[in-house]
């Protein structure tokens, strides 16, 4: 099986995978960073992004040969200690989540929407979220949290 | 998804030899469509041919009054290009409405292209603009390029390198997005270029098409009173659980006077 290399929150890994093997399985099964979720595993829900080279991307419509030696960065990898990243305390503060499965993929793809945009408002916030599916908190209170992070992350 | 044999190419050269030395290989672009295919077993190819690697394949630039994409350049840089957003900033804005964010970070206007999905929004913008695509053996202009659903003049084997859009002195683009998908449901891309104002359409058949009762009736205008009362046929276009063809005849004339403002 071939090698794959690529370095994952900070850390430089290292695995043998098959060629259809998904980046989100490498991930998880590999790596056994469960943090990641697969929601639909038809790259419709969102639940399964991460950071590539510093973009949100889905890791179930990636190969992991795909990003060899990438730098990714999954939710496992953002908070310092027990120093949340501020986008998960804007999701905390204004209870921006209920079960909590899409939350891995709401808040990487929000970091993301922020890093992209200097102004955001609640509309282009709602338009950059189309690609992550909620079915608890009708989006109202994630959309508060984007928005409240975007403050303290641009400052 | 069924295993294949993955290969990374580092030129294009690579590219295509590799393709070529397997016994059926697929070129992997951004993958937002070859991968979902894949999962499903709808296809089964032996090889798979990464352009991940091939850094002269990603780049926009202005060259002789047109505006030159490379085929793995990325919807996010095409969304956010200032050279597209000063100079032709409907096809910046089209990009900003392919799928969501991640998959913008990801698919290419070269796999967009060569897939010819009947929804994808990027060939209107190259039909109506008169682009010609480029690839690793010859040129193709955009009205022989787009043949059928999910068929294009594209040889087994032969990449898109680039495409080259002549900027229009006017263009603009409207779609109707299905409420669940995104994807347009009826896309129009107007542009008013040295020949007339082509208007082309997206969604709204096997794959992007002019509509020249449209063209004639506009002439070299920009004017969307001109068409309003000009009806395209239902003859031909799709059905489906999301819109009968006659919704989206109707869709189409809506969506291209707004793509003119009206």
């Amino acid at each position: 099986m071939p090698a794959v290399k690529m370095t994952v929150n900070g850390k430089k890994v290292s695995g043998n995978v098959e060629g259809r093997t998904l980046l989100v399985q490498f991930l998880r099964e590999h790596l056994g960073l469960t943090g990641t979720h697969v929601g639909c595993d038809t790259s419709q829900c969102g639940a399964c992004t991460v950071h590539v080279n510093g973009r949100a991307m889905k890791s179930c419509t990636l190969l992991a040969l795909h990003v060899e030696g990438a730098e990714v960065l999954t939710i496992e990898g953002l908070a310092t200690g027990d120093k949340l990243h501020p986008m998960q305390e804007a999701f905390r503060e204004h209870h921006a989540l209920q079960c909590g499965f899409c939350t891995p993929g709401m808040v990487m793809s929000a970091i993301g929407i922020v890093n992209d945009h200097k102004e955001l408002d609640e509309k282009t916030i709602r338009h950059q979220l189309e690609g992550n599916i909620c079915r608890c908190t009708g989006y109202h209170n994630i959309v508060e949290a984007i928005g409240a992070a975007h403050k303290t992350m641009r400052g | 998804m069924y295993d294949f044999n993955y290969q990374r190419a580092s030129s294009v050269a690579d590219a295509t030899t590799k393709h070529k030395a397997a016994e059926d290989a697929r070129f992997l672009a951004g993958g937002m469509t070859l991968l979902p295919v894949l999962k499903q077993r709808l296809d089964q190819p032996s090889d798979v041919v990464d352009l991940a690697d091939v850094k002269d394949l990603v780049g926009i630039s202005e060259e002789n009054g047109a505006i030159v994409i490379k085929a793995m350049t990325k919807h996010h840089d095409v969304e956010h290009s200032d050279l597209v957003k000063s100079k032709i900033p409907a096809l910046a804005e089209l990009a900003g409405t392919i799928g969501d964010p991640m998959v913008r970070n990801r698919g290419t206007i070269g796999g967009s292209l060569a897939n010819s999905d009947p929804a994808a929004s990027y060939p209107s913008a190259v039909l109506a603009m008169n682009a010609t695509i480029h690839t690793d053996q010859r040129t193709i202009a955009a009205d022989d390029f787009f043949q059928g659903m999910f068929t294009t003049a594209l040889e087994p084997g032969e990449l898109i390198t680039k495409v080259s859009f002549p900027i229009p002195t006017k263009a603009g683009y409207k779609h109707f997005p299905n409420p669940a998908s995104r994807f347009p449901i009826v896309g129009a891309f107007v542009a008013q270029t040295k020949d007339g104002t082509r208007v082309a359409i997206t969604g709204a058949g096997p794959c992007a098409f002019r509509v020249p009762e449209f063209e004639k009736a506009l002439g070299s205008a920009f004017d969307p009173a001109k068409i309003k009362d000009v009806k395209v046929s239902a003859d031909g276009l799709n059905t489906d659980i999301h819109a009968s063809a006659e919704y989206r005849a109707h869709l189409i004339n809506v969506m291209a006077r707004r793509a003119m403002g009206g």
